[in-house]
């Protein structure tokens, strides 16, 4: 299958990725995808039918360790490359905006 | 003498007997650094006063008759991506430019306890994402032997440095080759050790499924040396197995009768340079005269290593990179709200590697795509386990060349990405199926300048002692580990 990547798409999985894109990268690649892509396509020819992914190389089980209590990382070393903080707090941009003084928040978990 | 020539074994024994002091060979290092730094740029970081006060300590401990090991006072000097901390970890990237880690990698608080003394950081392609080095948000880093070409990468600045003989030895870690195809470029030994044998707590992550820690130094028994005090597990890292780990410079043996191994024939195929194939058959020739029984083996999905690695690889990373949104660490860009923040800051935090494989990677994981790729390598990765566990009932380890070439020159590769993925041909079967694999120099190419040629012995899970013993009795055959560089400093 042959999977040309045009501009579009680029745009598209830069916003899923959380990124913005200048033109030129844009162009690029949408070039350079539809290249990388193509190129993968060979696993196509693979059969795969009863083949079952793979997708931990461990060789033992990983065994869980004992549930005991023990000291976790100081608050201070946690919060100390925070880019800003407030107080104990790391501060964060409004994510839904009808929280933001006292809103209802029985509505605001209805919104979209 | 000049100390910062000496091997670790070299330095320990020498500290052992008082000929010198951790104080003097530390400072011997750091003064090397500082000369050739400007040519070689193998240093995001040199933590100069944090070694001088660790040798002081390490040189007390001897002094007063405490517990010494054998790498107490030795210094070495980390890839980038491993939290060291109070000392700035970025990753060669600018979305970590000003980190400093609040706790050390559980291989820190080993190398520390045992006494070992951090001189610095190396440079490295952001995150790991690169064959050349040049994807550093920083500087490039030039190969000691030709400082026009790449050192390799990702690990490039930790095997420049052992090469250049600006640290007795380095930890790297290795993805898909970013350890051995370093060590192979510059002329050092380098492991990339059985997936979970090194705990990974404390690396920056790039593929969780394929990172593996380990040793750059001058010859196998110092890698030996340096497995022995980082290798077993770790409560900290639930994937590190808990397998013992054997006295691996107790199983040294001078000759190899008994031993099998495999040239698998998919390595020596079309597109290898004659100036890295004769070395590597070279030393296959060495390996039967010390013993050795040679066959031929075939890994017969080893044509699609390349797109299972890059595949997944992009899928864990573009995951594993979904943390850096500029709220709990790291560079953080203004925003109208939380969408533009983290765009802008993602934007102006990653380089182009990076960007371009995090979009392939949430690509291949997107609805009408998963299937065809990111599901579909899984299942080839299987087939390329099972290649490997079908030669391992017949040979004892196999024998192959660790790149095409040898070292590529500056910018030749950087402009296209599927032609610099295809320089990982022979090292990137590897890590999908979590076999060890032991990088060593076996010779030069005839041109001027000469340019190291490697070759990896890769073998059966966590089976690393088998490797050790196969190179070390071809380093004690061979001389082409002594091998060093001439810089003008």
């Amino acid at each position: 299958m042959s999977q040309h990547i045009d501009r579009d798409l680029v745009q598209h999985i830069a916003l899923l990725t959380r990124l913005t894109l200048t033109e030129e990268e844009t162009t690029l690649f949408s070039e350079q995808f539809s290249a990388i892509i193509d190129y993968f396509d060979m696993l196509g020819e693979v059969d795969v039918a009863a083949v079952a992914p793979f997708t931990q190389p461990q060789i033992t089980r990983a065994e869980l360790r004992d549930d005991v209590a023990r000291p976790s990382m100081d608050r201070e070393d946690f919060l100390v490359n925070v880019p800003q903080r407030k107080g104990n707090s790391v501060r964060v941009s409004v994510v839904l905006e009808n929280l933001a003084v006292g809103g209802d928040s029985s509505s605001a978990d209805r919104q979209p | 003498m000049d100390l910062h020539t000496l091997s670790v074994r070299q330095a320990s024994e020498l500290l052992n007997t008082g000929a010198i002091t951790s104080v003097a060979l530390t400072s011997a290092i750091l003064e090397h650094i500082r000369a050739v730094e400007p040519v070689v740029r193998a240093y995001i970081t040199v933590s100069e006063d944090l070694a001088l006060q660790q040798a002081e300590a390490a040189d007390a401990r001897r002094r007063n008759g405490e517990q010494v090991t054998a790498l107490t006072g030795i210094p070495y000097a980390v890839k980038d991506c491993l939290s060291t901390k109070g000392v700035r970890t970025t990753c060669a990237s600018k979305i970590l430019e000003n980190y400093v880690p609040r706790y050390d990698a559980t291989v820190i608080q080993r190398l520390e306890d045992a006494g070992a003394i951090l001189v610095g950081k190396h440079n490295m392609d952001e995150f790991g994402m690169g064959s050349s080095c040049e994807n550093s948000a920083f500087f490039n880093t030039h190969n000691p032997w030709d400082v026009t070409r790449v050192p390799g990468g990702s690990s490039g600045g930790s095997a420049a440095a052992v090469a250049a003989e600006m640290t007795p030895f380095a930890l790297g870690e290795d993805t898909g080759g970013s350890i051995r195809m370093p060590a192979g470029f510059c002329g050092v030994t380098g492991l990339k050790p059985t997936y979970g044998r090194v705990s990974r707590y404390g690396l920056i992550a790039l593929v969780s499924s394929f990172d593996s820690i380990g040793p750059l130094t001058r010859d196998v028994a110092d890698a030996a040396l340096v497995m022995q005090t980082i290798a077993g597990h770790d409560p900290h890292d639930s994937t590190s197995l808990r397998a013992p780990v054997p006295d691996y410079a107790q199983t040294f043996t001078r000759d190899l009768k008994g031993v099998t191994v495999g040239v698998p024939v998919e390595y020596f195929a079309e597109g290898i340079d004659p100036a890295v194939e004769a070395p590597v058959r070279e030393a296959v020739t060495v390996l039967r005269d010390l013993g050795v029984e040679v066959r031929e083996i075939s890994l017969p999905h080893t044509p699609y290593a390349i797109p299972v690695y890059y595949l997944i690889l992009f899928a864990e990373a573009s995951s594993n990179l979904a943390r850096f949104d500029g709220v709990r660490f790291g560079l953080s860009s203004d925003g109208a709200d939380v969408l533009e923040r983290y765009l802008h800051t993602r934007a102006a935090g990653f380089g182009d590697e990076v960007k371009r494989r995090i979009m392939l990677g949430t690509f291949a994981l997107s609805a009408g795509y998963y299937d065809a790729y990111y599901l579909r390598a899984q299942k080839v990765r299987a087939l390329l386990r099972q290649d490997f566990d079908r030669a391992f009932a017949e040979v004892d380890a196999l024998v192959a060349p660790v790149c095409p070439t040898p070292a590529f020159k500056l910018g030749e590769k950087v402009a296209e990405p599927l032609t610099m993925y295809l320089s990982d041909v022979h090292v990137v079967a590897i890590n999908p199926a979590g076999v060890p694999s032991l990088a060593l120099p076996c010779g030069f190419t005839g041109d001027a300048p000469p340019l190291p040629v490697g070759m990896q012995l890769i073998g059966r899970p966590l089976d690393e002692a088998t490797l050790f013993r196969i190179g070390h009795a071809y380093q004690q055959a061979t001389s082409w580990h002594l091998a060093r560089p001439t810089l003008a400093s």
